[in-house]
């Protein structure tokens, strides 16, 4: 069968610059979006992780406090009751993209934040606990938990903010558009309102 | 094609292999070694000691672990300046991630000795804590920084080598990963992906790029390329070899000192005097 193409010299090199660069543009993207997402779910991964180690770690250390602070009853069970609500709201890697499932996991788990810096707080008024060497591991622990819960979340807003920009670059928008129709940009932690706030300081007569 | 075209092409190809060179963090010290006493606390003596202390601790056991000492953190605050420091030098050896940080920050007075992943089961939080409350913050107060550090290193390297079994274990796996670098494997992929592209190339783009000097003849990178009647036998007359190309793999010990390539978590603890 003949080709009816006028075969032209300059069609042909046309032809060869295309034919050479299609492998080097799917070189170029794409696996990069697969790619990105796995790495930003194995990051959310790290982060249920450390998240979990801090929600084993506080059973432990309410027992230690009611020993010398049984009365703090109001500040105990506060962190209880944080603690089970923010074990109640997990998010698999599947709903990262879901903005209402993603904020509620975000707000349980600062309210956690929240009940437990009291309940750290509170210690500070007995000094029998504070020299308790378990009490003084466990809090080693959970500071050590709570900087890995930071590196955890600023990995995965790292692994998140490649992946929601390959969505929306050049040329791995290409493959975003026209072959994984179906990724979603990811959800990534916003900082809380009430930590956006300058610290207040008052040096008046408060208790 | 057009030159231009060409120069185009390739000035994009060195903005790109600019920008990936360029896109790492700026304000952190340079990793000079072993101790990296910004802050002048330590005396010669006391640091080429410290040096000496740590080459040897890592010969034994390959674990890195490196003093670091800074004058400010500029406003940052110490957990995430040590994770990024750490990061950054890449203490550990690759994939065992067995380097420690200690870090001293003399104008915020803290300091922080920050785990990689691989050493967080033996140098635990916990460890990290009481090393930095019963040794460094003593110290520091009396203003012995030279000793505190110095005590606090035979405190991390006693620590790490007490759990002998899993340090050994390490050490040999590390050596294991280290010696077997794939030679056979590079080579394979090296000779079979010059066949490929090579073959590939030579049959494109000397038309595309090369000057036409005959029918079905044309020169491009000192080669003669001749498209003859007979399939395609290329006769190059080539004034062109490959030229040589090396790979550097991690060097540790010896004059220089750099990171193996480890990461952490933020695991360890921190302190202030």
């Amino acid at each position: 069968m003949l080709l009816s193409l006028p075969f032209s010299p300059a069609r042909v090199r046309a032809f060869l610059v295309i034919l050479l660069a299609l492998p080097l543009l799917a070189g170029c993207g794409f696996n990069t979006i697969p790619t990105q997402e796995e790495q930003a779910k194995a990051a959310w991964s790290e982060v249920l992780n450390q998240y979990q180690r801090r929600s084993d770690l506080i059973p432990n250390l309410v027992e230690t406090v009611k020993g010398y602070a049984s009365h703090e009853r109001e500040v105990l069970e506060g962190v209880v009751e944080a603690r089970a609500k923010a074990t109640q709201v997990q998010i698999s890697p599947e709903m990262l993209t879901n903005p209402e499932a993603f904020r509620a996991f975000q707000e349980n788990q600062a309210q956690l934040t929240g009940a437990l810096s009291r309940l750290l707080a509170v210690v500070e008024n007995y000094p029998d606990l504070k020299a308790n060497q378990n009490f003084l591991a466990l809090q080693a622990q959970l500071e050590g938990t709570e900087n890995r819960i930071a590196v955890a979340r600023r990995d995965y807003i790292e692994a998140v903010r490649q992946y929601n920009t390959s969505l929306r670059t050049f040329p791995t928008i290409l493959w975003a558009k026209f072959w994984y129709t179906d990724a979603q940009p990811m959800q990534t932690f916003t900082i809380a309102e009430e930590n956006m706030q300058a610290p207040q300081v008052n040096f008046g007569n408060g208790g | 094609m057009k030159p231009a075209f060409k120069r185009g092409l390739l000035a994009w190809l060195c903005a790109v292999l600019l920008f990936a060179v360029s896109a790492s963090a700026a304000e952190l010290p340079a990793l000079t070694g072993r101790v990296v006493d910004n802050a002048g606390l330590l005396d010669a003596a006391a640091e080429s000691q410290l040096i000496d202390k740590l080459a040897a601790f890592e010969r034994k056991s390959s674990d890195q672990v490196v003093v670091a000492t800074i004058r400010s953190l500029d406003g940052e605050a110490i957990e995430p300046y040590a994770n990024r420091l750490f990061r950054a030098w890449g203490l550990g050896q690759a994939g065992e991630d067995n380097g420690v940080l200690l870090l001293v920050a003399l104008d915020d007075r803290k300091m922080r000795i920050e785990v990689g992943y691989g050493l967080e089961g033996t140098l635990t939080d916990l460890h990290s804590k009481l090393i930095i409350e019963n040794t460094m913050v003593p110290a520091f107060r009396d203003g012995d920084f030279a000793g505190g550090i110095s005590r606090a290193v035979d405190d991390i390297i006693m620590v790490l080598e007490g759990n002998a079994a899993e340090l050994e274990a390490r050490a040999r796996r590390t050596q294991e990963q280290s010696a077997g670098v794939d030679w056979f494997g590079l080579l394979f992929v090296a000779i079979w992906a010059s066949l490929f592209i090579g073959g590939f190339a030579l049959a494109i783009l000397p038309p595309i790029f090369g000057r036409k000097i005959g029918p079905n003849r044309y020169r491009w990178l000192g080669m003669n390329i001749d498209y003859g009647k007979k399939g395609r036998s290329r006769r190059g007359n080539t004034g062109w070899s490959p030229g040589g190309w090396s790979s550097g793999g991690w060097s540790s010990g010896g004059g220089g000192f750099s990171g193996g390539g480890g990461s952490s978590g933020g695991g360890g603890a921190s302190g202030s005097w």
